[in-house]
């Protein structure tokens, strides 16, 4: 019993760490800073404490939760991520006038989630994770509660959450009738081909995924979503969930659904083809940058499935490899956004970016980076994301997934290009307010620091990613 | 007198899935009813893990279940909250009203 608590010491440290820090938000005026300090404190703990647990695959409490090497890296991306997204957008977040206390809290209650989601071996606790997840998100949208646009994406983004956890739900109750258990392994020994109600249960649980990742055609909330709410809550929503995301459809691929993997590959290799046509071709026409940046990530989750598709190994660390990489590119871009004060309020139209080069030499060639990088530019980050999730396609043989990702490709830089011709060559040139703000300048110079360098040291995140995989 | 079915208590379930997911994409009047649809959708999960459960003599899924009615109440609760926050900046919840944002 010890033992058990031991492995599951992560969560236990971040459940309890919350209930304190709600307490001590309740009981002290004005306590946001602490808050938030203390958040910070308690993120990077986690990440200590996971790094000191062992990578060997335990499975406690009849099976439902694991612990591996999988987990314990998603878990510590998804700490690194949301410690860079929180602490870049705190002046943000004190300007806009959301420096409540529950703001951090609610998003380590969100992290906790999404680390039961991580762990689960059991569709009992998948689900639980997963509404803990979304039931965070929720609140997170609409935090802005005096703001229209801010209410009116939370109400947008808890329809279509609920819907398609709804979906995803009643595919879990069919896929329990069907193989008679909750667990994965169990469920993985008795599916089979001639299993269609499993195979009907599956593609239920797929739409309730893609939705979690905004993948085609269940995309519609993103947008909208990005644009409403607070753009630190966009940083994160952009970022944290849809790691998990992707983690889950790896995970899920890997032990539910692995006899019926050719079924579960032709959805997601269409997916994977309309969120990159779509993410290519409607962010041409944006205006606002947070909603390009919305179907840019679209775009972006499409290439990430391209990898999953094709149902191999090597495929799945290429994806993995992209998700880490387009952490720290979308890390970087939104903490762009934050500097960009202009008369006391925060610009976010990409008019907004005319001819700040003469001005603001530092963030536009910042920007610049991060936007070569997305558009996969070598010889940055981006670019290597890129040609290891085309060159596992490709080792497939799946040619049409790859040129049309190709395509895509060439089609995206056209935006992101745009953009820099608006930075760099406009004759409108406009001036920011000066900004001081440390914690978003430094995220920006990591940012790009580690696409710039990423080409120098690529084996390191390479060989991380293999030992993932090493067990199974 | 027929004898009921598994089967028929997942039509049961299935009808009332469909008509979940239909109440939230036919009505165009208001919120609430939406949130209506969305525990229709959760109560007929509801019924596919009972019969389930009770029919393959399994305890799991009727767990399960107990845990789903919570989450519905929890996310009712959240849904509700967020409907109140939005009439008040908007002064409506009609569906045809939410459309601040396109493109």
């Amino acid at each position: 019993m010890i033992n058990n608590l031991n492995i599951l010491l992560p969560e236990i440290f971040l459940t309890l760490s919350i209930f304190t820090i709600l307490m001590i938000g309740v009981f002290t005026k004005k306590s946001f800073n602490l808050v938030f300090n203390l958040t910070s404190f308690i993120i990077i703990i986690s990440i200590i404490i996971i790094l000191n647990v062992s990578d060997k695959t335990v499975k406690i409490f009849l099976d439902s939760f694991i612990r591996d090497s999988f987990s314990n890296f998603f878990k510590i991306l998804i700490l690194i991520a949301s410690l860079f997204v929180l602490n870049s957008s705190k002046n943000f977040i004190i300007d806009r006038n959301i420096n409540k206390f529950e703001y951090p809290i609610i998003v380590l209650i969100s992290i906790l989630g999404m680390f039961f989601m991580l762990s689960s071996n059991d569709l009992i606790l998948f689900y639980l994770g997963l509404e803990l997840q979304s039931l965070s998100l929720y609140i997170l949208a609409s935090i802005d509660r005096d703001n229209l646009k801010s209410s009116e994406s939370g109400i947008k983004y808890f329809i279509l959450s609920a819907l398609s956890s709804g979906l995803l739900l009643y595919g879990c109750s069919l896929l329990y009738g069907f193989t008679g258990s909750t667990n994965f392994d169990l469920i993985s020994n008795s599916l089979n081909k001639e299993n269609t109600g499993a195979i009907f249960a599956m593609v239920f649980i797929l739409v309730g995924l893609a939705f979690k990742i905004s993948a085609v055609p269940f995309h519609m909330w993103t947008p909208d979503v990005y644009e409403g709410a607070p753009t630190s809550i966009t940083s994160f929503f952009a970022v944290v969930p849809k790691v998990t995301g992707l983690a889950l459809f790896i995970k899920f691929m890997f032990i539910p659904f692995s006899s019926i993997l050719l079924e579960w590959q032709s959805i997601i290799i269409f997916i994977s083809i309309a969120s990159m046509i779509l993410g290519a071709l409607a962010a041409i026409v944006q205006k606002n940058v947070k909603r390009l940046l919305a179907y840019s990530s679209i775009g972006h989750i499409g290439y990430a499935l391209a990898g999953v598709a094709t149902g191999v190994v090597s495929g799945y660390e290429s994806s993995i490899i992209y998700i880490t990489i387009y952490v720290v590119m979308n890390v970087g871009a939104f903490s762009c956004l934050y500097l960009m004060k202009k008369d006391g309020k925060y610009r976010e139209n990409i008019s907004d970016l005319s001819g700040i080069s003469k001005k603001h030499p530092l963030l536009s060639i910042s920007l610049l980076i991060i936007l070569f990088s997305l558009a996969g530019i070598p010889p940055l980050g981006g670019f290597f994301a890129k040609f290891y999730v085309f060159s596992s396609v490709l080792e497939q043989k799946m040619y049409a997934l790859a040129i049309i990702g190709l395509l895509t490709t060439v089609i995206s830089a056209f935006y992101y290009l745009r953009i820099i011709k608006t930075m760099y060559f406009d004759d409108s040139i406009i001036t920011y307010d000066v900004v001081k703000n440390k914690l978003a300048q430094t995220t920006i110079l990591i940012s790009c620091s580690v696409l710039i360098t990423f080409f120098l040291y690529p084996s390191v995140l390479n060989k991380l990613v293999n030992s993932l995989f090493a067990g199974q | 007198m027929i004898e009921i079915s598994l089967g028929h208590y997942l039509s049961l379930g299935a009808i009332i899935f469909f008509l979940g997911v239909m109440g939230i994409f036919l009505n165009r009047k208001n919120v609430i009813v939406i949130l209506m649809s969305i525990e229709l959708i959760l109560l007929a999960v509801n019924i596919n893990l009972i019969s389930f459960s009770i029919f393959s003599g399994d305890i799991v899924g009727q767990i399960f279940t107990m845990l789903t009615l919570t989450v519905a109440a929890a996310e009712a609760a959240i849904g509700l909250a967020i409907i109140v926050i939005y009439y008040r900046n908007k002064g409506s919840i009609r569906v045809e009203d939410i459309h601040g944002m396109k493109g």
